[in-house]
């Protein structure tokens, strides 16, 4: 069991490498998702909403299928464009599918903490001649960002198990390499367990840096300090007992 | 009130609608250096809509705003609707002008001293270190020195307010515009907050007050207005006034909050 476990441990960094870059690359395509949502005009408003329509609606696996599959159908044209040593590799195919599919669900998290900020707790900044800079930088998205944390959490979360799906094209990641363990070996229940305590231990430390930055973020949640109780002599020499 | 000096604020004209409803519909105020107005008036008479377009947190519709004597410049937008003229104008008058709410409304992610010093340091670009020794004392003015590395959440009703009132106080301001401030207070916590009102009226600071509280009108402003459906019905110093108000309406009013 040892040593299946070093075997499935060599696909750790490629497990790492694609959620690190989706999160990192998702979370950059979901504030300007965000900020299209929420900029009131009617046309990035509306694509904002059927990106996310699309993509969330629709199944991860479905939409790596067709990045790596489907596009391999246009190569004439992709190579044309000089797209295709892109499209060509696994690899960027299904960082392309993590990425534009948690942009989806990471832009309506951000929109959701933005728009959990107190009315009065902004008008309260503009009142004292906050310009709209200001405004974000000081008090609206740090608010906004301790409202986010435990959904964008959960999404990192997510994040870490869905790079197990571009196994499906070939990528030895973790689940990559178990599968082919288990065809040269046929010991699915070992196997799968030791892949599946690999994604637990990872997502463990996941959420303990989450909890760990929200309880460094929120200490306005927690309860007040404990004033320092000064010791009256008459109750502690017990004078009433 | 002379006219030879300029006033605090001046309002001319001023209207307002939301929608087809009509707010405001011409009201017309001049504040003096040192005036304390309690502006009165049942809730839809438009008084914290008038408090709120002096310091443009919203737009009146038509009128002008002129706060030490500087004119709020307004244009047409491209909706039809009246919007500030110069944004950077908007924010350095606001600087000047501080505002109390009734929902208090502090940051909450910010300790009270962190309320404190956040416009000083972040509008005004203060020195860090002479804002905090300024907002100590003013926290120690309010009386909640002893609270200032505590959140907002773990503060009573009275002392956010005070310590929102510690907060417009550290902008220096020329005008303080008061909305409702013990509204949102439970009885017992309406009197420590008042007291900190009243103290700064009687150092002669400007400021324009809405509120229920008759006694405050009564006791500590130097004038009272009284606005009904959008307009001034009522306006003159506390001693005429509540002795004999020529409006059967603030009569009324008077009647009904003793």
């Amino acid at each position: 069991m040892g040593e299946t476990f070093l075997k499935l441990l060599e696909g750790l960094p490629l497990t790492l490498k694609l959620t690190f870059s989706s999160v990192t690359l998702g979370l950059v395509v979901a504030m300007a998702l965000a900020t299209m949502r929420m900029s009131g005009m009617p046309a990035l408003d509306w694509f904002a909403r059927a990106y996310v329509f699309v993509f969330r609606g629709t199944p991860l696996l479905v939409q790596i299928f067709l990045i790596y599959y489907g596009l391999g159908q246009f190569r004439p044209a992709l190579q044309a464009l000089n797209l295709w040593g892109f499209f060509r590799e696994p690899y960027w195919c299904a960082l392309l599918a993590l990425t534009l599919n948690t942009a989806a669900y990471v832009s309506e998290i951000i929109r959701g903490g933005l728009q959990s900020v107190p009315r009065g707790q902004i008008e309260a900044a503009r009142a004292c001649g906050m310009s709209p800079f200001l405004l974000y930088r000081r008090i609206i998205i740090p608010i906004a960002v301790r409202q986010a944390l435990p959904g964008y959490g959960n999404e990192i979360i997510l994040m870490v198990k869905a790079t197990s799906l571009a196994s499906i094209i070939t990528m030895m990641e973790v689940t990559g390499i178990a599968h082919k363990l288990i065809s040269q070996t046929f010991r699915a229940i070992e196997i799968f367990i030791c892949a599946g305590a690999i994604y637990l231990i990872l997502n463990f430390v996941v959420t303990r840096a989450i909890q760990a930055l929200e309880h460094r973020l929120s200490p306005h949640l927690r309860d007040a300090p404990v004033p320092v109780q000064r010791l009256d002599p008459a109750i502690s020499s017990g004078v009433d007992r | 009130m002379t006219l030879l000096s300029t006033p605090a604020v001046s309002v001319r004209d001023l209207r307002k609608s939301f929608g087809s409803l009509e707010v405001l519909r011409g009201i017309s105020l001049d504040a003096a250096e040192g005036q304390v107005i309690s502006i009165l008036g049942s809730s839809g008479s438009g008084k914290s809509t008038m408090l709120r377009c002096i310091n443009m947190l919203e737009t009146p519709d038509a009128g002008e705003i002129a706060i030490g004597g500087e004119v709020i410049a307004l244009r047409k937008g491209r909706n039809g609707r009246t919007e500030p003229a110069n944004r950077s104008q908007v924010d350095r008058i606001r600087s000047r002008v501080a505002m109390v709410f009734q929902s208090f409304n502090l940051w909450s992610h910010l300790t009270v001293l962190e309320n404190v010093i956040e416009a000083p340091i972040h509008v005004q670009k203060r020195p860090r270190a002479e804002c905090i020794a300024e907002a100590e004392a003013l926290l120690a003015k309010v009386g909640i020195v002893d609270k200032r590395n505590h959140y907002p959440a773990h503060l009573s009703g009275g002392q956010q307010q005070r310590a929102a009132i510690a907060r417009a106080l550290a902008m220096k301001p020329q005008l303080m515009l008061f909305d409702e401030p013990t509204s949102a207070l439970d009885p017992e916590l309406v009197g420590e907050v008042l007291r900190v009102m009243r103290s700064l009226a009687e150092e002669g600071r400007t400021m324009l007050v809405v509120t229920h509280e008759m006694g405050f009108a009564r006791d500590v402003s130097s004038r009272v207005v009284f606005l009904h459906k959008g307009m001034v019905e009522e306006d003159g110093p506390p001693g005429e006034v509540f002795s004999a108000p020529t409006s059967p309406r603030f009569r009324q009013f008077i009647s009904e909050h003793r």
